[in-house]
């Protein structure tokens, strides 16, 4: 068997660890990566514990198939007790640290406690090492990256780092790897900062065995072909994964301005091909770059162009940014993308998160709500990209009184601000949301709101919705592995069939994050791209491990079911607007007024919107409350959780 | 003809799927550090270059063999080693300038790149053709027409900003 990868449990009160295997009933159970994460964390981390105490439970992970021989399976996963949210932290990042910590002989990394000092963990060939990180305390994400290569004298060294911003305890703080490569959501780099670990540093030269060894070569290279034939894919490899904000936002579905709008104007500097003139013509013409193994390589490489870090070099910048330093606050000038997409790198910070909650406190201040005194004379309208540039340096480093606030996250901070703030906090279990605007996709809606990790656009989103594919191909790939013959429908407005899509949807990503593939070679967006039923024979040859598309589709059940455990037991209720599965009013309130024709004056049907819940449950097996069934959970084997098996 | 492996570093991306490929094709597992090609990063650039044997004409390797293990392969012409007289001195690691001879110190033995017997899968799965396989002739007819296109570009850009102004 081909599955020796361990698992690493690590105390930093006591510096003490201890290895042990994964046993493979475990794996058929939960597979690995973010399935198996989400059984460890169940496990491990006790009932409403602080999410900053010692006693939160941090796991970092790769997937199954993590550097074997299957194309882009170098996904990162990150899971503990969210200090943003208080419910589930998920997140998850590309780049080539999971590859190098299998080649270290680890899967999962189970890390608890809280080191005296500032710490990092040096992984090498099955042997586990805290060192001293104080040297290191201070310094941005790559500084941190590069100074542990210099120390250890291996340019090979991968780390998952934090930068200032997880030091700050900043509750949206990300882990970072590499230039751009972040575990964004729902504050990861806080729970590092927390407990003292700047960074886990891994280096490995073992074997990763392969099952057989050139039958998953050839395979490989199908699945390649699989994957790279898809339009979808060339566009992004050529673009970057922002080729998709220019066409959402000519048809009306970008958030702007908080959430006054959902289109944004004088936007053409933000197209991706104005961008590959303006920042990425010194990086040659092949300037993309990819994760370990993958043949999509949507990161764009760029120079700054202007401004006060003119010529810096960065990676990106994603979707997410165009939306978190474009669209929300209203800032249209390439340049300022840029630069925050660069600051949020170093600082170690979720753009989604920051741009948000700063382009809140916009439509905050342009209402009245904050005034000068509380943003230190810092004249925080929309468009102004200064003040949304210096927000960013206030918030990681915690500088005034407003940085301090929004550094908390958004609603401890709409407590602090009062006056109806909270209303305008565009949020779901306290996680803020995309700045894509689902007034006019209800399936998108949808899975926002009922994601495990708070509002969320990776985790069950049916986006194959915006291309109003045929019925037929629908029901080709929403029938597979299990039969589905209820309605669907191609409209992407429509509210019918909604429910098994994102049902549908966060199956595969569960299966897909914990196999450790990007989403990207899925049907995250094309029909085409390997499903359920391609997957059984890439595990076959790289593992040995026998499993049918149906026991996958289980085991990524079974996950999402132990997510959902974990979230009821911190608190989670159907219609709280703080922790449950509920909207923002303004879906339900204000219509959107710019775009296509068919989008203007449209918003979320309340009632229509219940039923969706309702019936999203249904498939789940969930009761009216969202809570899993006795029944469900004994079809699943859940019913001894926890069952402390590792 | 002969044909030679090729490497145009502007166009790798560094993913590193040639390492992975030439290590489970040679040694059938996953394992970068034994793969005949490795790629050397300067991440804070964005820089990559993927470093192979060059299969030299006048090999270094092949020269500071005290033993004459090393030789040309008579039917795909690259550079290989004999490991029933091999000694194991490592010579060839220290000599090359490339860093492409490689020592195994699990098997306590240099390796170094095949060609994968006239089917290189460096090649073969590089997406981007950051590294070919081609006839020799190709080569230079090939950077010749990349450099051109370089110079024909930068003239219609000088032309451009010349009438702007």
């Amino acid at each position: 068997m081909a599955l020796d990868r361990k698992i690493a449990y690590i105390d930093l009160s006591t510096g003490k660890s201890e290895i042990k295997p994964i046993p493979l009933e475990v794996r058929k159970k939960f597979i690995g990566g973010r399935g198996l994460d989400a059984y460890l964390l169940f496990n491990n981390a006790p009932q409403g514990c602080d999410p900053l105490g010692p006693e939160n439970t941090l796991i970092i992970s790769g997937g199954l198939l993590t550097a074997t021989c299957a194309s882009a399976t170098s996904r990162t996963h990150i899971m503990a007790k969210s200090p943003l949210t208080g419910l589930l932290g998920s997140t998850n990042m590309g780049g080539f640290f999971s590859a190098e910590m299998a080649w270290a002989d680890f899967h999962h990394l189970v890390i608890t406690g809280k080191a005296e000092k500032p710490v990092y963990l040096w992984i090498h060939n099955g042997q586990i090492e805290i060192r001293d990180a104080v040297k290191l305390w201070g310094k941005s994400s790559t500084e941190t990256q590069w100074a542990i290569r210099e120390e250890l004298g291996d340019q090979e060294i991968k780390s998952a780092v934090i930068g200032q911003a997880g030091e700050n305890l900043v509750t949206y703080a990300n882990v970072m790897t590499g230039i751009k490569n972040a575990g964004g959501r729902t504050g990861m780099g806080c729970v590092m900062g927390s407990k003292n670990l700047k960074a886990v540093a891994v280096r490995g030269t073992m074997d990763v065995k392969i099952a057989h060894p050139l039958e998953a070569l050839e395979f490989n290279k199908k699945f390649i072909e699989q994957i790279t034939t898809a339009k979808v894919n060339k566009t992004q490899g050529t673009l970057g994964t922002h080729f998709i904000w220019g066409a959402t936002n000519s048809w009306g579905g970008i958030r702007t301005r908080n959430f006054q709008f959902n289109q944004m104007e004088n936007a053409d500097e933000l197209e991706p091909e104005s961008l590959d003139d303006i920042a990425t013509e010194t990086m040659g013409p092949y300037h993309m770059t990819g994760c370990f193994g993958c043949q999509v390589h949507c990161r764009a490489q760029y120079r700054i162009p202007s401004g006060p870090y003119a010529g810096i070099y960065n990676e990106g910048p994603e979707y997410t940014s165009f939306g978190a330093f474009g669209s929300e606050p209203d800032c249209n000038k390439a340049e300022t993308v840029l630069t925050a997409n660069y600051l949020v790198n170093q600082y170690g910070v979720d753009n989604l998160e920051i741009g948000s909650i700063i382009s809140w406190a916009m439509e905050l201040y342009e209402l009245g709500i904050i005034t000068s005194k509380e943003t230190d004379g810092i004249d925080l309208r929309f468009s102004n990209a200064d003040a949304l540039i210096e927000m960013i340096h206030r918030i990681c480093t915690r500088k005034g009184w407003l940085g301090n606030v929004l550094a908390d996250g958004g609603i401890p901070a709409s407590e602090k601000i009062g006056k109806h703030s909270f209303d305008y906090l565009i949020q779901v279990k306290g996680m803020n949301n995309l700045h894509s605007d689902e007034r006019a996709t209800p399936g998108l809606a949808l899975n926002i709101a009922t994601s495990s990790r708070g509002s969320d656009h990776l985790r069950s989103r049916p986006a194959i919705d915006l291309y109003h594919l045929p019925e037929s191909v629908l029901r080709k790939i929403y029938s597979s592995p299990v039969p589905y013959e209820g309605p669907l429908s191609s409209d992407s407005m429509e509210y019918i069939g909604k429910p098994w899509q994102v049902f549908w949807q966060e199956n595969c990503y569960m299966a897909v994050d914990s196999i450790g593939i990007c989403k990207y070679h899925t049907t995250f967006l094309g029909a085409t791209l390997p499903n359920f039923e391609d997957w059984p024979r890439a595990i076959y040859l790289n593992t040995g491990l026998e499993l049918t598309p149906k026991d996958i589709w289980d085991a990524a059940e079974r996950s999402n079911n132990m997510e959902r455990l974990f979230n009821l037991r911190e608190g989670l209720t159907r219609y709280d607007l703080v922790k449950g599965d509920m909207l923002n009013h303004r879906y339900f309130d204000e219509p959107c007024l710019r775009g296509a024709p068919d989008v203007i004056g449209i918003m979320i049907d309340r009632k229509k919107f219940d039923v969706m819940v309702d019936e999203f449950y249904g498939h789940h097996g969930w009761d009216k409350e969202g809570v899993p069934t006795q029944a469900t959970l004994t079809r699943l084997g859940l019913e001894q959780e926890p069952t402390h098996l590792l | 003809m002969e044909k030679i492996l090729t490497v145009n570093y502007e166009k790798c991306t560094g993913c590193r799927l040639c390492e992975l490929v030439c290590s489970v094709k040679h040694e059938g597992v996953s394992n970068p550090s034994k793969s005949r090609i490795q790629v050397v990063k300067w991440e804070d650039e964005g820089r990559y270059v993927p470093m192979i044997c060059q299969q030299c004409e006048d090999a270094p390797c092949q020269s500071v063999c005290p033993v004459g293990a090393i030789s040309r392969d008579k039917e795909f012409g690259f550079m290989k080693v004999n490991y029933d007289v091999c000694i194991g001195c490592r010579s060839c690691v220290s000599i090359c300038p490339f860093g492409a001879m490689n020592y195994n110190t699990m098997a306590r033995k240099v390796f170094k790149c095949d060609l994968c017997d006239g089917d290189p899968q460096c090649a073969r799965f590089c997406e981007v053709k950051a590294i070919e396989f081609v006839t020799a002739d190709k080569v230079s007819s090939l950077k010749k027409r990349e450099g051109a296109a370089r110079q024909s570009a930068a003239g219609k850009q000088a032309l451009a900003i010349e009438e702007r102004a």
